[in-house]
């Protein structure tokens, strides 16, 4: 199965809810693997110190044009949706950055003359964090903007048989999504400030969209009622579990420290929470 | 001629949208323009009257007419998006579709169409510190850095047209697309952090990148006394790439409160908040040689 975590905004801490509930729930002797699929800023493994096993290059296809071969008829620019093929007079220019891999342009060559190589735009790395966690992340080399790709060759180390724990990025654009589909419940990791509701609002609808079943975590959580509990209630979310504001823990987190090494009264709490998932979603336990 | 300043972070939450909002009330009037597309917050902090709203087509997405469709799966085996989902007829999931037209080029059917979807909508309103430009991602449309470069169009128009000197861009977190988008041909970047181990990190990766596209930085130092130890490293890390502190903003509780109020900083966060963020301005306006406002 696998657990989402993402919620819109972003610090709303869920990479602090990812890491916690993952511990918590090795420590109960559970097959956990831990997803960080924030590809463009991943930061589990600060909070973890895995040692990477291995890794793997990601690259996207691009287009490969035979000089020889080619005629410049045009028809590989015509069809290219992205604008990512130019044809001079003398040959054809690649936009490398602006090429989605779709083959598109091979597809169209009546010559033929289009092969397609691989443009490396990022990794994925694998291993086992203290506690025998397995853990994975996805990184973005620096200057890519598509960072999708990454991430779904990082959903390639799902494991079916284990509880797949996916840190997501904030918002609610295609890296997010491209996490985010295919799971069988999504933390939506919230704030009661007008910011956190908004943005929660835009997640809801997101996974909404993606037919994925929304749970709230309130993180830096006053006492009292606010607009956002209000919001989960009129929504159906239910609040699985509240993480106090609190200096002390703003802290912890500064320096890398997990809640659930600090008090034990954390992990009970992180796995209440699961349990809870558990009854709500019984597809999570099938 | 008009100036770009972008407030980035690479991590989320450490207060880009709180920053822009202060140097809004310290610099205007300008324009702001709200890039965080997937997130847009600033507007929150400045609730004032939509003077124009119209929705803008980003993106194009395959339709397969079932009628014509007569199943047999080439569309599916060419996509590389995995977004024609078999069936008789066959459809197209419109949250995986790329609108790259391979369906259509392989379709012996001719049942493929092509369609342009409003991807994103673009709201100008008026606030006490001039025009604020907010763009909005539709639910599941993958161009966020087209919306992004459209905003900053429109945003950079609204200024020619009203003699404003400076367009100041909230962007989004992360190194990716909407951030790429926002930066390109700015004069500036703010980079917003904050003392703690993931913000240091991510700080690192979004300075490569701003350094990347040969954009200058200064960095804001939020929350500063969260953590003196890691405000020492962000410090050090700083001094390193060359890129200076424009203020250090001490971690007070009013500033939170204000927010959950939806409360701009200024007159809202007490003096020691007040101060540095006054100071950045300066800063940020001696950086962009602009004295307007």
């Amino acid at each position: 199965m696998v657990i989402a975590v993402a919620g819109g905004k972003g610090g709303t801490g869920k990479t602090l809810v990812a890491v916690n509930l993952a511990l918590a729930l090795r420590r109960e002797g559970l097959e956990v693997r831990l997803l960080d699929a924030d590809v463009e800023e991943p930061d589990v493994h600060l909070f973890l110190d895995p040692a990477w096993e291995g890794s793997e290059e990601v690259g996207i296809p691009i287009p490969a044009v035979d000089p020889g071969a080619c005629d410049l008829c045009g028809d590989c620019a015509r069809v290219c949706a992205y604008g990512a093929l130019a044809v001079t007079r003398k040959k054809v220019m690649v936009f490398e950055e602006l090429c989605h891999g779709c083959g598109g342009c091979s597809l169209a060559c009546p010559q033929g003359a289009i092969g397609e190589k691989s443009r490396r735009i990022g990794m994925i790395e694998w291993g086992y964090a203290p506690g025998s966690l397995w853990t994975a992340r996805g990184l973005l080399d620096i200057g890519e903007p598509k960072a999708s790709p990454v991430i779904s060759r990082l959903k390639g180390l799902i494991d079916p048989e284990a509880v797949n724990v996916m840190d997501c990025g904030p918002g609610t654009g295609c890296p997010t999504i491209t996490a985010l589909r295919g799971a069988d419940v999504c933390l939506m990791v919230t704030e009661p400030t007008p910011f956190g509701l908004h943005d929660l609002g835009m997640a809801v609808d997101m996974a909404e969209a993606l037919e994925v079943r929304s749970l709230v975590v309130m993180n830096k959580d006053v006492p009292g009622e606010d607009a956002v509990r209000t919001f989960c209630r009129d929504k159906g979310l239910e609040v699985v579990l509240s993480i106090p504001f609190s200096l002390d823990i703003a802290r912890l987190c500064s320096r890398g420290a997990n809640l659930v090494d600090e008090d034990d009264c954390w992990t009970r709490r992180f796995l209440q929470a699961w349990q809870r998932v558990c009854e709500l979603v019984p597809e999570v336990t099938a | 001629m008009i100036r770009q300043l972008v407030v980035i972070s690479g991590k989320g939450g450490t207060g880009k949208t709180t920053v822009a909002a202060a140097l809004a009330q310290l610099l205007g009037p300008l324009v702001l323009a709200d890039c965080d597309v997937e997130a847009p917050n600033l507007g929150i902090l400045f609730p004032g009257k939509t003077q124009r709203s119209f929705e803008i087509e980003v993106s194009r997405r395959a339709h397969i007419d079932p009628e014509s469709c007569d199943a047999c799966g080439l569309c599916a085996e060419r996509c590389r998006f995995d977004a024609v989902l078999p069936g008789t007829p066959y459809r197209v999931d419109r949250l995986s579709c790329e609108g790259c037209g391979v369906c259509g080029l392989v379709c012996p059917s001719e049942a493929v169409s092509f369609r342009s979807e409003a991807g994103a909508v673009i709201t100008e309103s008026m606030t006490p510190h001039g025009p604020l430009l907010e763009g909005r991602l539709a639910v599941g449309v993958e161009a966020s850095g087209k919306v992004v470069t459209r905003v900053r169009i429109e945003a950079q128009a609204l200024a020619a047209q009203r003699g404003l000197g400076l367009v100041l861009i909230d962007g989004s977190p992360g190194t990716g697309c909407p951030v790429i988008a926002s930066l390109t041909g700015c004069d500036l970047a703010l980079v917003v952090t904050e003392p703690t181990l993931s913000a240091l990190h991510d700080l690192k990766r979004v300075l490569q990148v701003v350094s990347h596209f040969g954009i200058p930085a200064v960095a804001c130092l939020n929350k500063a006394d969260l953590n003196e130890d890691m405000g020492g490293k962000v410090k050090g890390y700083c001094k390193e790439a060359g890129v200076c502190i424009g203020a250090k903003i001490p971690f007070r509780p009013e500033v939170v409160e204000a927010l959950r109020q939806a409360r701009p900083p200024l007159g809202n966060v007490p003096p020691e908040v007040e101060k540095p963020l006054r100071g950045l301005a300066a800063a940020l306006r001696e950086r962009l040689d602009y004295n307007g406002g």
